[in-house]
C-alpha cells in the first residue's frame, strides 16, 4: 500500500489567512538565547486605561479570529506563574518602592514573553496581549523614572505586529468605572502620587497624566490611537480592518 | 558612576566580592564583629535576602522555572528592595552598611548566562557604587576544592546547570565557576577592587582587610551615640 500523502492546501479558501513568517526584532538588547527570525504568528497588543473597553474589544476580536481559522493566546500583566501571586502580595500592602515594583513587574513581564508569547508565536498562534511594557512604562514615567533606564530595561521586549491605544477622555473613564464597580481603584487614582487627597480629583489628574505620557511614548514606539468614545461596535469595526491588513501584510 | 561618598552621604557602603568558596564571607564576618566591638554603626546585608522577593526566587529556582533574562530580573528586584528600603535610608542616618556581593555578582553571573553585559549594567544604574570593594582572589581550583570537598548536594542554579555546561553538576560548577571568575577579573581594575589574596591564612586576610579600612575610612564618625541618661 503507498503510503498516503499529506493533503496540502491547494488553493486557499476564500476568508481563511495564512499569515506569513516574518523576521522580528526587539525593541533593544533582547533576551538570550530566542531566535526571533522564526515566529509564524501575529502579536496584537492593546493598551488602555482601566474602562477604555479593552477586555470587551479582545474578547470580541478572539471570537472573531477563531471564527477565521487563527489560534489565539491571551496574555497580560501580572499573569506570570513564577511571581504574579507575589507581585499582588506586594501591592495590595503597598510596601514596594518604585525601583523594586517596577523590576518586579519587568520579571513577570519576561517570565510571560518567554514563556507564553514566543513559544505561541513560534507555533502559529495569535497573541492578543491586554496590555504591553508600555502601561508598565508610562506608570514608572508617571512616578519619575528615568525614561532610559526604562527603555534599557524594556529592551527585552519583542516588538508587537501592531499596538493599539483606545484613548478614553478621564471624565468618560469615571463614568465608566463608577457604572461598573461604584468605586476607583486605589492604583488607577494614582493614590500613591498624592495628587490629590480626594480620589475622584486624584484619578482625572493621574489619568490625564498618564494619557499624555501614552502620546509621548507614541512617538518612538509608533503605535495606533484610536477613539475609544465610539460603540464597541464601531471600534471593533476599525480594529478588524486593521488586523485583517496585519494578517495579510 | 558615583561612590556614597562621592554623592555626599554620611554613611560608607563596603562590599566583597569573590567566588563561592573563596572565604569572602567569614572575612565581612570579622570584619563586622571588629566594627561593632568597637562600638560602630553597622548594619550587613546579604545578597538575595529582601523577604518579599525570597518566596518568588525560591519557588523560581527549586521549580526550575527561571531563564538568564528572569533569573537576572528577580535578583534586580531583590537588590532594589533591599537597597530602597535599607541601605540608603541607613547610609543616610551615617550608617557602615557591609554587603556580601554587591552589583558586580549580578554582572558577572548574568553576563555568563548570556544576558547583554550593558543590558545588566543598565538595570543596575539606580545603585550607587560602593565606597570600597574587596575582592577576595582564590585560585579556582581553592574555591572549587572548599565547596566541593563535602561534596555537597549542589543546586541547579548554582551549578549552572541551566547553561547546559555538562549533565555531571560537579563538572558544571567547576566550569560555571571558571567563567564567572574570569569575569570578576575583567571588572577588577574598572571598578577598582581590592584584590586580597585568599589563599593566606584567614587571619592574614583580616589583618590587611581591617588595615585598608582604618587607613581609607575615619571611623569614629561612624561611632554609635552614647544615650544620654534620662534625667
Amino acid at each position: 500500500m503507498k503510503p498516503q500523502r499529506p493533503i496540502s492546501l491547494r488553493k486557499p479558501r476564500p476568508g481563511i489567512v495564512v499569515p506569513r513568517a516574518k523576521p522580528r526584532r526587539f525593541y533593544g538588547l533582547g533576551v538570550p538565547g530566542v531566535d526571533v527570525t522564526k515566529l509564524a504568528g501575529k502579536l496584537i497588543v492593546i493598551e488602555g486605561a482601566d474602562g477604555s473597553g479593552r477586555s470587551t474589544q479582545i474578547a470580541r476580536l478572539v471570537a472573531w479570529l477563531e471564527g477565521s481559522g487563527h489560534a489565539t493566546v491571551q496574555v497580560g500583566l501580572k499573569r506570570s506563574t513564577l511571581v504574579s501571586e507575589e507581585l499582588d502580595q506586594a501591592q495590595q500592602g503597598n510596601i514596594l518602592s518604585h525601583t523594586t515594583l517596577s523590576l518586579f513587574y519587568a520579571t513577570d513581564f519576561a517570565d510571560q514573553m518567554e514563556n507564553i508569547i514566543l513559544p505561541a508565536l513560534r507555533a502559529g498562534f495569535m497573541v492578543l496581549a491586554d496590555r504591553y511594557i508600555y502601561t508598565l512604562m508610562v506608570r514608572d514615567m508617571v512616578r519619575g523614572m528615568d525614561a532610559a533606564w526604562l527603555r534599557n530595561l524594556y529592551g527585552i521586549a519583542l516588538a508587537p505586529d501592531v499596538v493599539f491605544y483606545l484613548n478614553v477622555r478621564p471624565e468618560e473613564l469615571v463614568e465608566r468605572t463608577f457604572a461598573k464597580k461604584q468605586a476607583l481603584d486605589y492604583w488607577e487614582s494614582g493614590m500613591d502620587l498624592g495628587l490629590s487627597r480626594d480620589m475622584f480629583d486624584s484619578f482625572l489628574q493621574y489619568q490625564a497624566l498618564v494619557a499624555a505620557k501614552f502620546k509621548e511614548l507614541q512617538r518612538s514606539y509608533g503605535f495606533t490611537i484610536l477613539d475609544g468614545h465610539c460603540s464597541a461596535d464601531e471600534l471593533n469595526v476599525e480594529l478588524r480592518r486593521r488586523i485583517e491588513s496585519v494578517l495579510t501584510g | 558612576m558615583k561612590t556614597f561618598a562621592e554623592l555626599g552621604f554620611p554613611g560608607r557602603l563596603i562590599a566583597v566580592e569573590g567566588l563561592d568558596g573563596s572565604g569572602k564571607s567569614t572575612q565581612i564576618y570579622l570584619l563586622k564583629r571588629w566594627l561593632e566591638l568597637q562600638g560602630l554603626k553597622v548594619f550587613f546585608s546579604e545578597w538575595n535576602s529582601s523577604e518579599l522577593v525570597k518566596n518568588a526566587t525560591s519557588k523560581g529556582k527549586k521549580r526550575e522555572l527561571l531563564s538568564p533574562t528572569t533569573f537576572s530580573l528577580i535578583h534586580a528586584t531583590d537588590f532594589a528592595d533591599r537597597y530602597e528600603r535599607q541601605l540608603v535610608p541607613l547610609l543616610r542616618g551615617g550608617y557602615i552598611v557591609l554587603c556580601d556581593r554587591y552589583i558586580f555578582t549580578a554582572f558577572a553571573r548574568d553576563t555568563v548566562r548570556g544576558c547583554p553585559s550593558e543590558w545588566v549594567r543598565g538595570i543596575y544604574d539606580f545603585a550607587a557604587m560602593p565606597d570600597l570593594v574587596f575582592f577576595f582572589k582564590a585560585p579556582l581550583e581553592t574555591s572549587l576544592q572548599r565547596i566541593l570537598d563535602g561534596r555537597p548536594q549542589l543546586k541547579y542554579f548554582e551549578a549552572g546547570m541551566d547553561l547546559r555546561l555538562s549533565s555531571d553538576p560537579y563538572e558544571s560548577f567547576r566550569i560555571f565557576q571558571g567563567r564567572i571568575l574570569e569575569q570578576y577579573l575583567a571588572m577588577s581594575t574598572d571598578f577598582k577592587f581590592l584584590v586580597i589574596d585568599a589563599s593566606q591564612p584567614i587571619e592574614a586576610q583580616q589583618n590587611i582587610v581591617r588595615d585598608l579600612i582604618a587607613s581609607k575610612l575615619d571611623l569614629n564618625k561612624y561611632m554609635k551615640l552614647k544615650h544620654s541618661k534620662k534625667p
